[in-house]
């Protein structure tokens, strides 16, 4: 039987605990900043009052001299470049001659306590020769004088991109419609509320260890050795569980290189705990983004042709800017056919802090333009939009024109739950009152194809030992940002080898106890640790269950083994404990212990570029979303969501509808309130207090319907529930507030202010800025592509 | 982490020696009540007292009496004035402007004089050190300019009480203890000319007690609107109060809009043209025209100012649409989606 | 800096420390006292991260001084559990109401207190009662839940 269609699951499936759960609720979870050393220094970073300045000198003598200081830090004594993406070391630990945005960090001190540290960056002189600064798309675009950077195509360009795959003009000729919008997205940010933390610690033997709330300790382990010029060897980084990520703790990040270079300087631990507005500097939130959709259609709704454009603004560093620009053009096709596409993005720099991956990376922007611009080319064609969708859903097995794979799809399934159970076909259009319904359909990655660097290695490894008394330990790298990594790991050991969750102690995120996981990110850690996880275990029961069918004499296939038991199916009084079969399983075998590796399966993608975008396989969500607008103030009150995601497999229930509700709840955040303000070069409002997060108030209630499709790729069928939730809420909404008071608001977040001037007639519509695009590429149909390359990262992400 | 600046504490049991404490450390020590605003603002560097006079022992600002009149102890928490039945009861505006004070646990430890005497707002001001450094300061705070109006000579950060409007609206007096004498004030002439000079209480003066009279016969409301239902402060308070007569005129009325000006704002011209009118649907929308031309709002708070100036007008209508008894306009409540 | 001598009742224990006057009672739990299961996220009073029981009200420890808190009876999550976890603790790990569990303790110690005071609390009065604390994970519905759960397992037992 195919695995995921396995039905015999005693575990998988099940809504049980959190492994963590009890440690959680106890306030026992040791988080960065809850951790404590011996003679721990603590140490605070000085950062740029300017957006956009020179440096002519950095004098830190003063705070050395400040009784309680144990050493001070300037950029001169770090100068070696990071960045997560290879294409993109634009990052100093401390600004070496420039400084890019209000926040970014120049001077560190570490002191006997973080007071003593606090003054002394008070007593840091820095010279700057402050810089026109660039606070918008439009400025980055326009003003070529000014660079940010002097990398990059030309001006403040970080990356250009055109691609077309099937001729698009030829498309639009075929079309009886032709429809163009143009949408903004507003930057926001991810706000865990746990601010970063850091401990440092570099021993006598040489050795740094560093503890940080990071999602990715493989990344933070590689930039450590590089701009410390340490062996690889000599570092271990520990990821401590997050706070809360959402993709805000995904880079490597300068506090983190610091605390251990002071370490280094003052022989002893070094804790950085940032305060809540560097966390809003660190940002690598979600890109602000102008887009252009032009779709050309059949009368019968049929697309024939679909030109995007974006234009993102990057904020001061790479990054995962270049990721995120080929994202907000990779999956438009992946959901409703589009036989032909042309993608064009630009990606500028501004003196922003830098944007990068907030949980759905890259994409959320183009669903929200993507959803809208189908529901206003049905009302040119007097289409219905909930049919609409349901027939253009893409088959299963579906190359798409940009050579996207879709393997399993549930779009369809999603669309119809969410239209039964909300009932808006007897709602939409129908409703006086300024009440409203919208719904919208999206697709997200489980796990991207390919790694950030270049490498043929593994994505995820697992380990897993066997002791005397039965007990399990499973390794792995991956990192437990809440969502439940850790408890994904030892539901699928303890399926796998039929024994109880509890029994099992799962060790994570620990660069020198752990196989290497590459991090929680683009939703890759359930499929990927998972299979990985099932090859290791898997390995270790078949010594387990045979040496068990030995010592009972029935023929191994005739086992079952669960709850830490394992019998003879055909006789269950025949059996014996695992913990039995596991000495009987070392008596015969030797210490007992496994690895098992993934590795995604290779993109039948060809051009440079696709390693964004292909994934082992695509999760789809769809959302109605009923609203009341109050027409005098142009007030949203989000009545009720019903969300509708293809999971693939539900490996927990529980823990896939809290994903779930919690994609929402963020959504719903960037829809109607949150946004990275900013106002004469400074971020306006860095604080819990004025970027508006929603409360307990805000939140509607949720129905949460999970579609099942088992696909193959996925440890059981699983694929990704954490960010692709998200997607269809925001443009779901928007339908909404259309359906409620007959106005399309074309950007996020959608303020009162925004409703209000358009039922004024008074609401300004965004506009494109002029981008010269670079000179398009013209992809080839995939059965005339050239041959494939190795696998690997992609080109485009090389330096 | 942000932590407070040092300072030494001391915890007076009279408001007269809180009093003396202050007039003899000068602008170098502060009172403090629940600390809600106070502590913030000290962790961000607005405020750097070297001495803390902390109000908790002070015997005479506690406590709510209730006896036609209403007493409130300036160190009522806001959950408490909130919570009491017979200030529920009989100055229901009063309850419902502390209820919509911040958050639960702020309003467990924020008090009700600390909400009359809280500091002005402005999001240039609100900032931390290093962000006020970086922009060049305010006038308000360590600067000359108001980086909100530059052409302006006063500071125009924003009353964000919600509960003084209510207050000025029913005709309140404080108590004021000082290092020798004590005076009572109203709390409509407690608020001083711009942001920085916000209050009129001396800074050696103590607000001990609210006094709230009886108001049998009149309805009351407060509105507050904010981005969200909770912590966020107001970025317009509306507090309405009107005594009708037999044949439904309006004999008195009191309009005070919170949020929009330096301090709290009394329309008297729309309190003025409510007088002897039937508080029907017209005048009501003529009143709310009436009212809201006072409102000052400026790019200092959040929401576009002018959103919030627009929304005057919509909130005043509603609230007298509230007591009046005509549908106010609002949403209606959801209706539980099955 | 000058320290005084603090007496704080913290979970039914008596506790004494030396602590500089203006460390906040946030600071004091998790720095003198060893007690880091409250959490920070702003220490302005605008996200109810640190959120403590100060006689059974809940009270957002990053503005609170503990000079202020002598004689008074603190608790912090970990004063929750006794032999066993509390129905509040129960019921949010089962529903899955900690994610990151972050805000966790801030949520648990306000459930509680609400729970004293309204044991049989409507969905709409939880809601209020916990609007000061903000989560980034849940969407908020799961600890709902929990609370109810917790509260209805209460008043059964």
């Amino acid at each position: 039987m195919p695995e995921q269609d396995r039905q015999d699951l005693s575990v998988i499936g099940q809504p049980l605990v959190k492994v963590d759960a009890a440690a959680k609720v106890t306030g026992q979870t040791v988080f960065a900043d809850d951790l404590v050393l011996p003679r721990m220094a603590f140490a605070r970073l000085l950062r740029s009052p300017h957006p956009h300045a020179r440096i002519r000198s950095v004098d830190a003598s003063r705070a050395a001299a400040l009784p309680g200081v144990l050493a001070t830090l300037v950029g001169s004594e770090l100068p070696i470049p990071f960045g997560i993406l290879p294409v993109s070391q634009d990052e100093h630990a401390l600004a070496l001659d420039k400084v890019r945005f209000v926040g970014d960090p120049v001077a560190a001190v570490a002191a006997i306590d973080e007071e003593t540290a606090e003054a002394a960056l008070g007593l840091i002189q820095v010279d700057y020769e402050v810089l026109p600064a660039i606070m918008s798309i439009e400025d980055a675009l326009g003003r070529e004088d000014v660079r940010i950077h002097d990398y990059g195509p030309h001006g403040n360009v970080h990356k250009e991109v055109a691609f077309d795959f099937g001729d698009v003009e030829a498309g639009f000729a075929e079309a009886d419609h032709v429809r163009e919008d143009t949408f903004f997205f507003e930057g926001n940010t991810h706000l865990p509320l746990e601010q970063h933390a850091a401990v440092a610690a570099h021993g006598p033997d040489g050795k740094l260890t560093l503890w940080s709330s990071t999602q990715t300790p493989h990344y933070v382990h590689r930039a450590l050795a590089k701009v410390l010029e340490m062996p690889p060897a000599h570092i271990r980084v520990i990821a401590c569980p997050n706070g809360g990520g959402f993709g805000g703790k995904s880079d490597p990040f300068s506090h983190e290189i610091v605390v251990a270079k002071l370490s280094m300087k003052t022989g002893r631990p070094v804790k950085v705990t940032l305060t809540r507005e560097e966390v809003f500097y660190c940002h690598r939130g979600r890109h602000p983004v102008k887009m252009w959709i032009r779709t050309g259609l059949k009368r019968d709704g049929r697309i024939t042709a679909m030109h995007f454009r974006t234009a993102l603004d990057g904020g001061a560093y790479g990054s995962y800017g270049v990721a995120s620009l080929y994202y907000t053009g990779a999956l438009q096709t992946v959901t409703y056919g589009v036989p032909r596409y042309k993608f064009e993005g630009v990606r500028v720099f501004t003196n922003k802090p830098p944007c990068g991956p907030k949980r759905g990376h890259g994409t959320p922007q183009p669903r929200f333009a993507l959803e809208c611009h189908i529901d206003k080319f049905c009302a040119d064609l007097a289409l219905d939009p909930a049919r609409w969708r349901m027939e253009n859903t893409v088959a299963p097995g579906t190359i798409t024109a940009n050579q996207m794979q879709v393997r399993t799809i549930g779009l369809g399934e999603c669309l119809q739950r969410v239209l039964d159970k909300s009932g808006y076909g007897d709602k939409h259009g129908r409703r006086p009152g300024g009440r409203g319904i919208g719904i919208a359909g999206s697709a997200y990655i489980s796990g991207a194809g390919l790694p950030i660097y270049w490498n043929a290695m593994p994505h995820s490894g697992v380990q897993i030992k066997i002791d005397r008394g039965g007990g399990v330990t499973v390794f792995c790298g991956s990192t437990d940002i809440g969502q439940g990594s850790d408890s994904v790991l030892a539901y699928v050991v303890a399926e796998e080898l039929g024994i109880e969750p509890r029994d099992i102690r799962v060790v994570t995120a620990d660069t020198d106890l752990t196989p290497v996981d590459l991090g929680s990110y683009s939703s890759r850690v359930t499929l990927m640790t998972g299979n990985a996880a099932i090859e290791a275990a898997r390995k270790l029961r078949t010594l387990v269950l045979g040496a068990a069918a030995q010592k009972l004499g029935v023929p191994v296939e005739r086992l079952r083994a669960a709850g830490g038991r394992l019998w003879d199916s055909a006789d269950p009084s025949r059996g014996l404990a695992f913990a039995e079969a596991a000495v009987l399983a070392e008596a015969a075998h030797g210490t007992l212990g496994a690895v098992g590796s993934y590795t995604p399966p290779r993109s039948v993608a060809k051009w440079k570029g696709a390693g964004v975008g292909p994934t082992p396989t695509y999760s789809y969500s769809a959302a109605a979303v009923e609203v009341s607008v109050d027409r005098e103030t142009g007030i949203i009150r989000v009545d009720k969501v019903w969300i509708a995601h293809d999971v693939g497999r539900s490996i927990n229930p529980l823990l896939v509808i809290g994903q779930v509700e919690g994609s929402v709840y963020m959504a719903l955040g960037e829809a109607l309130m949150e946004e990275q303000a900013f106002r004469k070069g400074r971020h306006k409002i860095p604080s819990l207090l004025e970027y508006k997060s929603p409360t307990t108030l805000e939140m509607p209630p949720v129905d949460t319907i999970l579609v099942e499709t088992l696909d193959p790729q996925g440890p059981y069928g699983a694929k990704e529930c954490g960010q692709g939730p998200l997607l269809p809420v925001i443009p779901a909404l928007a339908s909404a507030v259309h359906d409620a008071v007959g106005v399309w608001i074309d950007e996020v977040p959608i303020t009162p202010e925004k409703v209000l001037a358009a039922l004024d007639q008074r609401y300004r519509r965004p506009q494109m800025p002029a981008v010269r695009y670079p000179e398009t590429v013209r992809v080839a149909p995939l059965e005339a592509a050239a041959p494939a390359t190795a696998s690997g990262a992609d080109p485009a992400l090389r330096r | 982490m942000l932590r407070l600046p040092p300072f030494r504490y001391a915890a007076p049991g009279t408001a007269r020696d809180a009093a003396r404490l202050l007039a003899e450390y000068g602008a170098d020590a502060m009172p403090v009540a629940g600390g809600t605003d106070l502590y913030p603002n000290m962790k961000r560097r607005q405020f750097t007292p070297r001495l803390l006079v902390g109000l908790r022992g002070l015997t005479e600002a506690h406590g709510i009496e209730v006896n036609g009149a209403l007493t409130l102890g300036a160190m009522a928490t806001l959950t408490e004035v909130a919570e009491h039945p017979a200030v529920r009861a009989r100055w229901p505006a009063v309850a419902r402007s502390a209820s919509l004070v911040s958050s639960p646990p702020l309003r467990n430890a924020g008090t009700i004089g600390g909400n009359l005497c809280v500091d002005t707002r402005c999001n240039y001001y609100n900032q931390t050190e290093p962000w006020r450094a970086s922009i060049g300061y305010c006038m308000k705070k360590d600067g000359h300019l108001c980086l909100v109006a530059p052409g302006s000579d006063i500071c125009w950060a924003l009353s964000s009480s919600d509960t003084a409007p209510v207050m000025i609206a029913l005709d309140a007096e404080v108590t004021l203890v000082g290092p020798e004498t004590d005076r009572r004030l109203a709390v409509r002439d407690l608020y001083g000319p711009d942001g920085i000079a916000y209050l009129a209480k001396r800074r050696d003066e103590i607000l001990t007690r609210i006094h709230v009279p009886a108001r049998a016969g009149w309805s009351m409301t407060y509105r507050k609107v904010r981005r969200r239902g909770s912590i966020d402060f107001p970025v317009l308070g509306v507090a309405a109060a009107v005594r009708l007569g037999t044949a439904g005129t309006v004999e008195e009325a009191r309009l005070v809009l919170g949020a929009v000006h330096t301090s709290p704002v009394v329309a008297a011209d729309a309190e003025q043209f409510l007088r002897g009118r039937v508080l029907d649907a017209e005048t009501i929308e003529m009143a709310a025209g009436i009212a809201y031309k006072p409102a000052k709002p400026l790019d200092n708070a959040d929401l576009s100012y002018a959103w919030r100036k627009r929304m005057v007008r919509v909130e005043v209508a509603r609230a007298l649409r509230e007591l009046a008894g005509l549908p106010t306009g609002d949403l209606p409540p959801v209706v539980a989606a099955v | 800096m000058d320290r005084i001598r603090l007496r704080l009742r913290v979970n039914g224990e008596e506790r004494e420390c030396l602590a500089p006057v203006h460390h906040t009672l946030l600071e004091v739990l998790r720095e003198e006292l060893g007690l880091t299961g409250t959490k920070h996220g702003c220490e302005l009073g605008e996200c109810g991260t640190c959120t403590v029981l100060v006689d059974g009200r809940p009270i957002l420890s990053c503005v609170a001084l503990p000079v202020e808190c002598e004689g008074r009876e603190i608790t912090t999550v970990e004063g929750l559990a006794g032999a066993t976890l509390h129905p509040l603790q129960e019921a949010f790990a089962e529903l899955g109401a900690a994610q990151c569990g972050y805000c966790t303790p801030g949520f648990l110690l306000t459930a509680a207190a609400l729970l004293a005071e309204k044991p049989a609390a409507t969905r709409p009065e939880i809601a209020e009662a916990t609007a000061g604390n903000l989560c980034r994970c849940t969407g908020y519905l799961k600890i709902f839940e929990a609370i109810e759960l917790a509260a209805e397992r209460t008043r059964n037992a």
